[in-house]
């Protein structure tokens, strides 16, 4: 198609012709993707608008949206305004276009972008304005506008008006204020382009080479100062001075020191001098006014502090009940099972192990002695925050009956077994597992037990089993069941014979153990001196025993050839019966309710990158030991008959066979009427013992030997655990066969129980309390059907009031004297029946002698 | 007096203990002793250590407490000096030559 030539119009205006950069070939954007050829977008301006009287909503409405727009117009626009004109992309369609008219449709909708669109060729027009009646087309077509002329109408000039824009411009504009200065420099030809030589000069040698403003004071501007606050001090004469040490190299230096003393004659020599007595008998009269001041009273009392009770109550004061916590059931296990020992972690929150043995007697036991091998005897670790998966399971070869966490490491215990072996486990790998356990997540009492298939696939702790470390040789220990087990503190350490040495290793590494064989052993946990060089053969034969691989070879020294120590057995004198120990109770026992601190700051020592004491063992043994003088040696035990005995451990030498003997019991005394199962001191007294056993409680005294202080009269149930309260030095917790327990206070009342609660249906086999914190305190009850009860001791059972400790220091001590006076009133009846008997016979012969003498008389006469 | 002392040795030397016997047997009373003007003790119901002790350290505090008190007034001088602790009190009685101390529990 040939482009026709453009009609350009020379108009008034003189305008730049712009030239157009854009070819006269390229196409116009056109709606053919979307199947409307003929269709092109357009934007108007609403100048084009204007021009072409199509404004929106004005001309060009939704009724009406289209306008025929002449062709001539838009050549006239193109001429007035070229490339800026709104029709200027659609300019070759314009200029092919063969009618007059075209049709501009207003694309309220955006339809196909833009905000006008141009029909292109004469049939799309015609299909706009007459629609055929295919549905193809969605738009509707309105009805026809009445077209409009254009007119054109130039630009009227108006009259200036001010609105105040020109004292801004002339604030704005700049002008000159001073005459600009111009200067004219010239300078001879001949001189240009000559070489300069430059050269320095001092400004002050040439005359008015510059101009100087001096300073000076000027003296209207000084301000005299009229006043001044000035602080003083008198000090005394300071005079600095330093001096400078010949430093070489770091050397230690030590002082020792004794204090200076007198001789023990010049000490009489002094004492009986006379300056002395005479400076007594000056003093001794302001001395006793003194002290009779303190006696009478004491002035430094504060009143008001004393009369309240401590602190604010936290929760109701009048509640003495012990209130449910939390409950534990091992779910897991095929046989029903008893619980024989509880004992909490000495430094994780909510931690507990319970040691769980198969309820069957003996005659059972050996009928099903086959079924019972395949189950693992274990010692569970419960944990506050999971009442149905125990938190760690050691395994054990035999059912545990007693156990302790050593006090110096906790991740080392060491429990007794039905057979008579001493198991040792070594959990430190396992440490971070329990120490992680967010204890207190279900703190609320009602525990919320999912049932079973719902918890395993989501659990994915698995229960881990701990094999034991190492167990003692079957020969060589006990032969029956190890009915008690104690660390000995890491304060002393006993050899062969009893006698006592400073422990140097400072941790415990001795245990005391009592068992149904009438014998107490010691053992030793660090590797024994070979006394004999060990023949080859045995030693291969230790080679080739192999390790299972997550067992801690921490006491792998002492599996299956530990010995112990030394044993002692506890004979009846020439009798061939023996006293059968259940519980023993040595000097320095209650160091496991405070051993918190102690253990915490040693755990803390070895994880700073110290090694671990239990990990080098042997050397502890080269230490050469001090013996300590003076150590009490002796110790309690309860038997099964229900004697409580006091007897010594160390070795004497037997006169007759010269062979080491154990001494006999300094004193024995038969109080209980069933087996004693618990002995034990109490946490604030280190002389008062506690024995339950059979019907009975009685209290002792260590060093009083003529009976117990306190014996309770029979129960109507039997007594089967005991234990001390930790906090309330009067207060000690009895569990009976029916479930029941019985809270006893010395300050309430001690003929009978101050309290009694009921806990579970069954037998009551081992209560423990311990103290988290000052508001929180649990006890944990053993039962018989294998149920761990924890219960939490109330306010009023676990604070002392004030001046407890001394209140039943008191009544200890009168009790001592009733016993005192009972002896000595024993002695005055002996005394007295005596002198009674005497006087009976005396009066038998004087009668005799009366009737004889009557009788001769009558005789006579 | 002087012969009497030669003549009569233990009169005093019973007088000495038995003022200090009765000092002693006073409700609460711990410890007593008697300590020389330098601070070595001479008489004493403690054991040896402690007497030791409390001898070093009460002496040098008397010195102390007398001198502030003639160092407020030179003609004043100390009579008595008591402390009493969370425990127990402490009497020190000061003389040219010796020192008396006695140690109480008050609380009943």
């Amino acid at each position: 198609m040939a482009p026709k030539p453009q009609k350009r119009k020379r108009t008034k205006h003189a305008k730049t012709k712009m030239t157009l950069p854009v070819s006269e070939e390229a196409e116009p954007l056109n709606m053919e993707s979307m199947g409307h050829p003929e269709i092109y977008p357009l934007v108007l301006t609403t100048k084009t608008q204007e021009i072409f009287n199509c404004r929106v909503d004005e001309d060009v409405t939704e009724e009406q949206p289209y306008k025929l727009i002449k062709k001539e117009d838009i050549f006239v626009d193109f001429a007035n305004r070229a490339a800026v004109s709104d029709f200027y992309p659609v300019k070759k369609i314009v200029q092919e276009y063969p009618g007059d008219e075209l049709l501009l449709v207003y694309d309220r909708d955006f339809k196909y972008g833009l905000n006008f669109y141009l029909i292109g060729t004469e049939e799309g027009k015609e299909n706009y304005l007459n629609p055929p009646e295919l549905p193809e087309e969605q738009e509707e077509y309105k009805d026809h506008i009445p077209e409009e002329t254009y007119i054109y109408r130039p630009p009227i000039s108006k009259p200036w008006v001010s609105l105040g824009s020109e004292k801004e411009i002339e604030e704005e504009s700049v002008k000159e204020s001073t005459k600009q200065i111009t200067y004219m420099i010239s300078r001879k030809r001949s001189e240009f382009g000559a070489p300069i030589k430059f050269s320095d000069q001092n400004a002050s040698s040439v005359k008015d080479a510059y101009i100087e403003c001096t300073a000076y004071s000027d003296k209207n501007f000084t301000l005299k100062q009229l006043e001044r606050d000035v602080g003083m001090q008198v000090v005394p004469q300071i005079k600095e001075t330093s001096t400078q040490t010949r430093w070489t190299h770091p050397k230690n230096a030590a002082t020792q020191y004794y204090p200076r003393e007198f001789l023990e004659e010049e000490k009489e020599a002094l004492g009986q001098s006379k300056t002395l007595t005479e400076f007594l008998n000056s003093v001794s009269t302001s001395v006793e006014i003194a002290l009779q001041q303190n006696e009478i009273m004491n002035t430094f009392i504060h009143d008001w502090k004393c009369l309240a009770e401590e602190e604010g109550t936290f929760g109701d004061k009048t509640d003495t009940h012990l209130k449910e916590y939390q409950s534990f059931t091992d779910l897991h296990s095929l046989t029903e099972k008893m619980i024989t020992c509880v004992s909490w972690h000495p430094v994780i929150y909510g931690l507990i192990a319970v040691s769980v043995a198969v309820r069957l007697s003996f005659e059972e036991r050996v009928h099903f002695s086959g079924k019972l091998l395949l189950q693992p005897s274990l010692i569970l670790f419960w944990s506050f925050s999971d009442p149905i998966h125990p938190q760690l399971m050691l395994e054990s070869p035999d059912d545990i009956f007693c156990f302790q966490f050593c006090p110096t490491d906790p991740n080392i215990i060491a429990g007794g077994c039905i057979n008579g072996q001493v198991v040792m486990w070594d959990i430190t790998a396992h440490a971070d597992r329990i120490e992680n356990i967010k204890a207190g997540g279900s703190r609320s009492k009602k525990v919320t037990l999912k049932p079973m298939f719902l918890l395993e696939p989501e659990s994915n702790k698995e229960a881990i089993y701990i094999r034991h470390c190492a167990v003692s040789s079957i020969e060589s220990g006990h032969r029956k069941v190890i009915t008690d087990i104690h660390w000995l503190p890491d304060t002393f350490e006993i050899n062969r014979l009893g006698n006592v040495f400073e422990n140097r290793s400072g941790i415990s590494c001795q245990l005391v153990t009592c068992s149904a064989d009438c014998t107490i052993c010691f053992w030793d946990i660090r590797p024994q001196k070979a006394l004999t060089p060990q023949p080859q053969a045995e030693k291969k034969k230790e080679e080739s025993i192999e390790i299972p691989f997550d067992i801690p070879s921490t006491f792998l020294h002492l599996d299956l050839s530990w010995k112990p120590l030394s044993k002692i057995r506890l004979s009846k004198g020439e009798t061939t019966l023996d006293h059968c120990p259940t519980k023993l109770s040595l000097s320095e026992d209650n160091l496991l309710f405070k051993a918190q601190e102690k253990i915490l700051a040693q755990s803390k020592a070895v994880k700073a990158g110290e090694m671990n004491p239990y990990q080098n063992l042997e050397n502890a043994l080269s230490n050469i030991l001090k013996p300590i003088d003076d150590f009490c040696t002796k110790f309690f035990v309860g038997t099964e008959e229900g004697e409580v005995i006091y007897t010594d451990w160390k070795m004497e030498r037997d006169p007759e066979t010269g062979r080491f003997m154990a001494k006999k019991p300094v004193s024995l005394y038969t109080v209980h009427d069933g087996a004693v199962h618990t002995v034990q001191r109490s946490p604030f007294y280190k002389d008062i013992i506690l024995t339950v056993g059979g019907w009975n409680v009685a209290i002792w005294k260590e060093g009083i030997m003529t009976g117990p202080l306190l014996q309770s009269c029979c129960a109507p149930k039997r007594y089967t655990s005991g234990h001390w309260s930790l906090t309330r030095p009067g207060v000690f917790y009895i569990g009976r066969e029916d479930g029941y327990i019985d809270i006893w206070d010395l300050l309430e009342k001690t003929h009978e129980p101050a309290q009694s609660q009921n806990i579970c249906i069954t037998m009551i086999m081992y209560i423990k309390p311990w103290t988290f914190s000052a508001k929180q305190q649990f006890i944990a009850i053993a039962d018989y059907y294998g149920t761990l009860h924890i219960l939490e001791i109330p306010w009023t059972l676990s604070h002392p009031s004030t001046n407890e400790v001394s209140s039943v220091s008191h009544y200890f001590e009168r009790e001592v004297k009733h016993l005192e006076y009972v002896e000595q009133r024993r002695k005055i009846r002996e005394q007295e029946k005596r002198e009674m008997e005497l006087e009976l016979e005396k009066k038998k012969v004087t009668d005799f002698l009366i009737f004889w003498l009557h009788w001769i008389f009558h005789a006579l006469w | 007096m002087k012969t009497l002392v030669n003549f009569f040795p233990d009169l005093f030397q019973a007088e000495v203990e038995e003022t200090l016997k009765r000092i002693q047997s006073h409700k609460g009373v711990i410890g007593t002793m008697v300590v020389n003007a330098e601070g070595i003790p001479i008489r004493t119901t403690l054991d040896n250590s402690t007497t030791v002790q409390y001898a070093g350290l009460l002496h040098q505090l008397t010195m102390k407490a007398k001198s502030t008190v003639r160092d407020i007034d030179p003609q004043n001088d100390l009579t008595f000096l008591r402390i009493r602790s969370k425990k127990h009190e402490i009497m020190v009685a000061p003389d040219k030559e010796y020192l008396l101390i006695v140690i109480q529990n008050p609380c009943e």
